[in-house]
This record gives C-alpha cells, structure tokens and sequence, in this order.
C-alpha cells in the first residue's frame, strides 16, 4: 500500500467494493445466484456482499464494516435442490452456484428498558425482561442459524439457570446480527438476552481488576494532564505528525 | 435396549469403603436458583453414602414446556438432548458404565422419563427426534431415569440408619408426595395410591411420619403464574390437614410443590388466621440434619417458613442454626 496516501484516503479505500476496477474479461469463474428472485452473473471467488455489488446494487442498508464484526449483514439463503435454510453474514460467505438469497437489514424485536443499576445479580432479571426464555425447547435452532458459531441454545440455557459467567463466556462474540431470534421457533430474542447477561455479570459477576483502580488513581491524580493539555493545544498538522510516528504493529 | 437392573447397596459393597459410586446427574433450573437447598443437602447427604452424583455438561431445560397439541414430538426434543449428555458422559468412562441418570427434582425426573419411555416405545419417534439433531449423536434408548429417592431406596434403609449422627427423634412430618413422583403410575416410583417411600425413608432418619390424607391433593402446580388465591385455598388444606394429623413439618422432594406450599403461608395467613405456620423442607434436608452435615449443607435459609425454631424446640437445629 502507498504509505504516502492521506489516512482519510486509506479508509475510503478499505470500505470501497473490490470488484471496482476489475475487468470482466479476467475472469474465469462465474456462478449464478440469486437476489430476491433474480438470476446474476457473478464472478465465483466475491463474498455475497461483493457478488451483489458486482451486480449493481447499491448497499445503504445491510452493510456495515465488511469485516465480519458489526452484524449488519446477515443473509439468508437456500442452495438449489436443498430444503434446508441457511444463513450467514454477506460479508463473510463466498456466494455459491445456485444461492438463492435475501438481505435481512433489520431484526424487528422488542429490546427491554432497564437501568442494570436498579437489577437483582439473579436469574430472574431474564424473566423480568425476556420472559419468552422460559419457553425455549432446546431444538438447537439458534445454534444452527448463527453466523458466529456460537453455542446460542447454550447460552439461553444458562440465563434459565441464573449462570451469569457462562452466558458471558458463550455469548461473547455475538455480533446482535438477529439470525438467531429470526429463527427461534419460541420467539426467544437471544441476542438482546445475552446483552442484558453480560451488562448483568459485567457489573456485578466479574472480579474487578486491581490495575484498573490504580490506573484510576493515577488519572484523578493528574499524571497525564499535562500529556492531554499538549494534545489538546496541538495543531493538526502536529497531530497528524504525531499519529504517523505513534507506535504501531508494521504493515508486512 | 435397558440395562440390567443394578442394585446400589451391591454396587457400593464391591467398591469398598473408599471408592465412591458416580452416577450421573441431571439437576435442573430450579436447583440453581430457587431450590439450591434441595441440591446441597442431597448431593452432601449422597456423598456420606458413598454416592457422588457428577453433573452433567451441557445440560438443558428438561423439556417441562408443555404442549396441548397432538404433534408435540418438539418438546421431547430438550429431554432427549439430556439423555444424550448422560448416553455422552457413560462413554466417557466417567461413571462406570452407569446407564441410570439421577434426578432430584420430581417435576424433571417426571419430564425426562416420560420422553425416554415414549421414545423407547417408538422407533418413529426417536428417528425423527434423533434426525432432527442431526449435529448430535444419535440416543440409542440406554438410559435409564431414576430420582434420588429410588437410588436411596436401593441402597437401604438400614445403611441409612447407619449412617445417622443425629437421629431426628420425636419430630413429627408429614411427607408430601404431589403427582410427579406418582403418576402416571408407568411413570411413578411407588404405589400411586399409598406410597411410602418418603415414610419409610424419614423413619430410617428417626423422624415419625405422619398420614396426612392431603398427600397427593394438588398443590396447585403452575397457577401460582396467575393464580396465586386459588394455590393459596389448595395449600391451605393440604398444611391444614398435616397439623390435625399432627404434623410439625411436612417434606417434599418437588420445587414447585415447596414454592407453593411454603410461599403462598403468606396469602394463607391473610386469609386464615387460624392457620399456624409450617415448615416445608426438602426429604434431603432433614436427611442433611440426620447426618450431622453442617448447615451450608441444609441452607434452611432458603426456607420461606423458617424451621429453625421448630428444630431448636425439638434440639435439632445443630450448632449454629
């Protein structure tokens, strides 16, 4: 990468489609797919995501950082010939011949209001909110359906126990994408669940760690102000100066 | 399909007095949160007996999520996924070739039979239960469901006598036994109509217990969701009924029996003020005592209707209690 180009630059760079500027002549391989319907030619080695740039649409929604980590691009499909649903981030998945697909930019579900200040550290915080929880059969489905390859039914199991630090520990990398809740024949919204556990476990599970105190300490004692007071004060000249030269893991 | 039937006291002989018998073991939602008393005192009182009950991973709600629909093969779904864990944990070589899954709480020993009954039954069913998990191994119908009260009926009264630092003597109880240790009879692990196993257990503990023709009557079950005056009218009875057979506490080995019996004393005593409170423990609470276990192992704490002073007038309260 031209490391002479402006950071601003570089971003923009970064987010844009990586079919731009690529000439259908060099390509080998095509697949058909599928977009609500719609039969597409699409070169065979683009993600979902990519393939449905490539064939022109114009992404305002069910996008988000192209990287697998902001869950705004969940997608189901169906193969051709197969019965079974599927589902996947567009971001992530390579499309594949006869993919049928649909974008799903929003899950509707209701998101419980709480001050976790005001919440007994007990498994009944989950059927004050989430009563639905109760209603889980553990068909597993959840599991199957998220694009993270969670242990979702597992983590919804442990909220029905009151086991704050397993759902913490199962639901971590959950990116809310809403796959799950969209298929949860109980109508369980698992994702919202999980958040409410961890803020839960959060404030009250976990052990505090002794440096965070320290460094605490150490702020309300001003051992960096004047550290602030320079950045602050600083031109931008001066600040992008400075970001260029901070220290940071190499490009290779 | 079943194993051969194994008699614990034999098994227990054969290991000798150091090596403890591991089963596995299924607890349940409520052992967790509202029923930690009834965990504790059985799985301390089974390990004075040589008993280690091993959780197992991974388990899941026993599938008590009722259906009313005729095709209801999805709620048997979470119960056959438990029985996967135990078919699981017996591969593992973790208990010994164990085929039979403990239980403490009758509501779930009541939902994890009747699914493995039916799917023992039905080839059909446990096809498309075991296709429909296709991510797990498929059940091949060896477990075999029992509740604690079975394993420890199995072991004998008379090794439990043995085993009593502080006989319960003169304490009188009237055992509760509901409908999920009973029925439907296939399913029940005594006489539905006079069971004695809670009887003949409290008397190996040196407790007296007392007939209360209320045994069985319902305890209202899940109407204390939205009904909580009806559960109260049921409950009132069936306590009332204890006392004038004379009872001081009354025992049970079911969560939601315990809830409503014991926490709907509050709506009682508003509504009849003749009523006198009374204690409803877990069997294995007083089993806990007996053994001379300390109170972490009983949490009466965790009893709504607090049994302390009872068991003080009768001098059993232990040391600290």
């Amino acid at each position: 990468m031209n490391t002479s180009t402006g950071i601003m630059e570089r971003i923009a760079q970064s987010t844009s489609s990586v079919t731009t500027g690529v000439d259908a002549a060099d390509i080998k391989h095509w697949v058909t797919i599928y977009v609500m319907g719609r039969a597409y030619e699409v070169p065979a080695d683009l993600t979902i995501m990519t393939a449905m740039e490539f064939a022109g649409y114009r992404l305002i929604r069910s996008c988000g950082c192209r990287e697998g980590f902001c869950g705004a691009c969940a997608t189901v499909f169906r193969r051709e010939g197969e019965y079974k649903l599927q589902s996947a981030l567009a971001c992530q998945t390579k499309v594949e011949d006869g993919m049928y697909l649909v974008q799903i930019p929003f899950t509707p579900a209701e998101k419980a209001v709480y001050d976790i200040g005001q919440e007994e550290y007990a498994y009944s915080v989950f059927n004050k909110h989430y009563p639905e929880v109760a209603r889980c059969v553990s068909c597993n489905t959840c599991t199957k359906s998220c694009p993270q390859d969670l242990e979702v039914m597992d983590y919804v199991q442990a909220a029905i126990k009151g086991d704050f630090e397993a759902l913490t520990e199962a639901s971590f990398d959950c990116i809310q994408c809403g796959l799950c809740a969209m298929r949860c024949p109980a109508e369980i919204v698992q994702y919202h669940v999980a958040q409410l556990g961890r803020r839960m476990y959060g404030r009250y599970g976990s052990p505090t760690p002794g440096h965070l105190g320290e460094r605490l300490a150490e702020l309300k004692d001003g051992k960096f102000d004047e550290a602030l007071d320079a950045l602050v004060s600083a031109t931008t000249e001066k600040l992008e100066e400075l970001y260029a030269a901070r220290e940071r893991e190499s490009d290779d | 399909m079943t194993s051969e039937k194994h008699n614990a006291a034999q098994t227990l002989e054969k290991a000798g007095p150091s090596k403890k018998t591991r089963f596995p073991y299924y607890p349940g939602c409520t052992l967790k949160t509202t029923a930690q008393n009834l965990e504790a005192s059985a799985l301390a009182s089974a390990e004075v007996l040589g008993i280690e009950l091993v959780e197992l991973p991974r388990w899941n709600c026993c599938g008590v999520v009722s259906s009313l629909a005729d095709d209801d093969l999805i709620h048997h779904v979470a119960p056959v996924r438990n029985l996967i864990r135990a078919q699981e944990m017996r591969a593992a070589g973790v208990v010994d070739g164990e085929t039979r899954l403990v239980t403490l709480c009758s509501m779930c020993f009541n939902t994890l039979k009747r699914s493995n009954a039916r799917v023992k039954e039905s080839a059909d069913d446990l096809k498309t239960i075991n296709e429909f998990m296709y991510l797990e191994d498929d059940y091949d119908g060896g477990v075999d469901v029992v509740h604690f009260l079975e394993v420890l009926r199995d072991v004998g009264h008379e090794r439990i006598s043995e085993a009593v630092k502080a006989p319960l003597a003169g304490l009188k109880v009237a055992p509760y036994y509901g409908c999920t240790l009973l029925r439907p009879k296939e399913i029940g692990i005594d006489d539905p109509e006079a069971p004695t196993i809670q009887d003949d257990l409290l008397r190996a503990l040196g407790a007296e217990p007392v007939d209360n023709p209320y045994k069985k009557v319902c305890c209202g079950s899940y109407q204390i969701v939205q009904n909580r005056d009806a559960v109260a009218d049921l409950a009132y009875d069936i306590l009332r009924h204890a006392r004038i057979a004379g009872a001081e506490a009354m025992t049970t080995c079911c969560p939601l029996c315990a809830f409503n019996l014991d926490r709907s004393q509050r709506e009682i005593g508003e509504k009849h003020p003749d009523h006198e409170p009374m204690p409803v423990l877990y069997i294995t609470q007083l089993m806990a005592l007996a053994f001379g276990l300390p109170p972490e192992c009983m949490r009466f704490d965790l009893n709504y209707t607090n049994p302390k002073a009872l068991l003080l007038s009768t001098s059993l309260a232990g040391e600290e209690a």
